[in-house]
């Protein structure tokens, strides 16, 4: 899973050009840059995240609890009755109904993010080849997993193309 | 458009290395002078919250009728300040502004730290505050819970919940750039630190996709979020029934005044810090001039909220609210904070129509501070000024702050100012890879 060719490009549109050109191979590729590009992920065919799916329903769970938990502390379990009011009055619910659902909504989205993406992921092969520190900063980084030979990655115009994460 | 939101055609790596030199290059004279100073403050301020626990609050100059006065105005103050950051993070983001990229790490910064100042006051105003923990439910022994329907637990979650969000969503717009700080850290030390913190960010397309969507959820809950907090902080005094405090339009007047404080303070932080760090290509006179039309926007809405509460304090015939107005506002003890907010925050912004004005730093940078201390007499005079003089004359009093109250006060922006100071010392403060999107989206022809 995590070995294959890591190639790297000195700008966007080279590296644009050469993953429309390995597109057809079925090969598994990844691609690092110091910015996000929308395009990459159209040529690299990549559909939208559905992360906001799997909140969803965690958002509404968190309103609910906070709901039912402040309907059931102040109404059933001690009622309080403080000058003659209404001793269940959900309209006062809201806020913190409110402020629950957003809570759980960031947690389970951060939860969620780093789940899927496998952070913390302090140790990875590509850390190990040479140069891929400038993926954050100004060159461009192909993975490419699968039947390739380094030579052709450099026919496409990688400035250099090196095996990642082979096992000792 | 008027001016440029990014100056010049520098490569990514010279763009990379300015950005970064802040955290990497040496430390300035300025900065270990004002981090010293700042830090003293803080310990100032912790020393005087020790004692206000030791003694106990009437060290504070509240008294009877005055129960609330500096801790919670500060509460409020800094609360609202906090705001602009979200704004400026979320809302503009959805509004696709793309001259937030510049200033959005640190007016999000901004806002955490604000945010912090803030939550002390709740704390240390309660006289005990160890027992603070009765605001959450948890299983008593006593088997009693907390009243819902009293504001004060909505002010807990509303205020935990901001921080929390906040903190989220500037962390997790720091991760790219706190890889690209680990990628180029001069030392193995530093490295380490910023790889630890980076959690492994490696700019992956499948990664940046889920992240995208992550991030866009939390400018989608930030933005609700930022609008609820100051609504509910309102409503911790728009639900009692003091004149000057019961009124319904509460909610959106705190709002807007808390978006109007806080671009203030996002004005009174980026000229020097643009300055001193010569940003000034990274962040522009646009940049200025565009905080200063917020500032003119947000404060016609906040004189438009002061002039309403005025009118309907008339218009509902309620006496004591029209007395609150003439008597307790316009000339009772410490009035002069409520002219002073007048003229600051009504008049004193009206300077912004003028071009002249808001293409000069300098000028800005003065007004913005005055219209600092405006919104701060602003809440003062909202919260002090009308508990002095409520219903029965009787029960009249004045409130005098005592020097542990100033201290606390200034002891809390030495405090911001010290987190502040650590944050543009350790952390890229302008967001790296967004300002390098923004200059490949401004300069499209350097894809060869």
């Amino acid at each position: 899973m995590r070995a294959g060719i890591a190639a790297e490009f000195a700008d966007a549109d080279t590296l644009l050009v050469a993953i429309q050109k390995l597109r057809e191979r079925g090969l598994k590729m990844d691609a690092y840059t110091p910015h996000p590009m929308l395009e990459l992920e159209d040529v690299l065919g990549l559909g939208r995240s559905r992360i906001n799916w799997m909140v969803f329903p965690l958002a509404i769970g968190g309103a609910i609890f906070a709901f039912l938990l402040q309907s059931w502390c102040n109404a059933v379990d001690y009622p309080i009755n403080i000058g003659g009011r209404t001793l269940y009055a959900w309209v006062t619910n809201i806020p913190i109904t409110f402020e629950t659902g957003i809570l759980a909504t960031g947690l389970s989205a951060i939860f969620i993010l780093f789940v899927v993406l496998g952070f913390p992921s302090l140790t990875h092969p590509l850390f190990k080849v040479d140069g891929f520190e400038r993926a954050s900063v100004d060159r461009f980084w192909l993975t490419v997993q699968g039947e390739i030979d380094p030579a052709e990655l450099m026919r496409l115009g990688a400035l250099r193309a090196v095996p990642f994460g082979v096992a000792p | 458009m008027g001016e440029p939101v990014f100056i010049g055609n520098p490569s990514d790596e010279a763009l990379s290395d300015q950005l970064l030199d802040p955290i990497f290059g040496p430390k300035s004279k300025t900065w270990r002078v004002v981090f010293l100073i700042s830090g003293i403050g803080t310990l100032m301020l912790f020393g005087l919250i020790l004692f206000t626990f030791y003694v106990g609050i009437g060290v504070w100059g509240v008294n009877i009728p005055v129960g609330w006065a500096f801790a919670i105005t500060n509460f409020v103050w800094w609360i609202g300040i906090g705001h602009a950051g979200t704004f400026i993070s979320a809302i503009l983001l959805l509004f696709e502004q793309k001259w937030r990229t510049s200033i959005n790490r640190f007016a999000e910064a901004m806002t955490l730290f604000a945010v912090t100042q803030a939550a002390l006051f709740p704390l240390i105003h309660l006289g005990r505050p160890w027992f603070a923990y009765w605001l959450v439910p948890y299983p008593a022994t006593m088997r009693v819970w907390p009243n819902f329907k009293s504001a004060l637990p909505w002010d807990v979650a509303a205020v935990s919940t901001y921080f929390t969000v906040s903190l989220l969503f500037w962390y997790i717009g720091l991760l790219p750039d706190l890889a690209t700080a680990r990628d180029r850290a001069p030392t193995r030390i530093q490295r380490v630190l910023y790889g630890i913190f980076a959690l492994g960010w490696r700019g992956s397309a499948r990664h940046q996709r889920h992240y995208r969507m992550v991030y866009g959820l939390f400018a989608g809950i930030a933005t609700p979020l930022v609008l609820s907090v100051h609504s509910v902080v309102s409503s911790d005094f728009a639900i009692t029934i003091l004149p000057g405090w019961h009124s319904t339009i509460f909610p959106p007047y705190f709002v807007a005044g808390a978006i109007f404080s806080g671009f203030c303070m996002v004005a009174t932080l980026m000229i020097p810090i643009r300055r001193v760090y010569r940003l000034q290509s990274v962040i522009t006179a646009r940049h200025v001039e565009n905080v200063a039309k917020l500032i003119l926007a947000t404060g016609l809405i906040v004189t438009y909220s002061y002039f309403c509460e005025y009118y309907l304090a008339w218009y509902s015939g309620d006496q004591y609210e029209l007395d609150n107005l003439i008597h307790a506002l316009a000339r009772g003890p410490n009035a002069w904070t409520f002219w002073y907010t007048i003229g600051a925050n009504v008049l004193l912004v009206q300077t912004f129509w003028s071009k002249r004005v808001r293409t000069n730093e300098l000028v800005i940078w003065v007004i913005t501070i005055f219209i600092n201390i405006g919104m701060w007499t602003e809440r003062f005079s909202i919260i002090a000024l009308s508990l002095q003089q409520d219903f029965l004359p009787s029960s009249w009093g004045a409130f005098h702050p005592s020097p542990v109250d100033w201290g606390i006060t200034f002891g809390t922006g030495f405090f911001f100012v010290f987190l502040f100071f650590l944050f543009l010392r350790f952390i890229p403060f302008v967001p790296l890879s967004e300002v390098k999107e923004l200059k490949h989206h401004l300069n499209p022809r350097e894809h060869h």
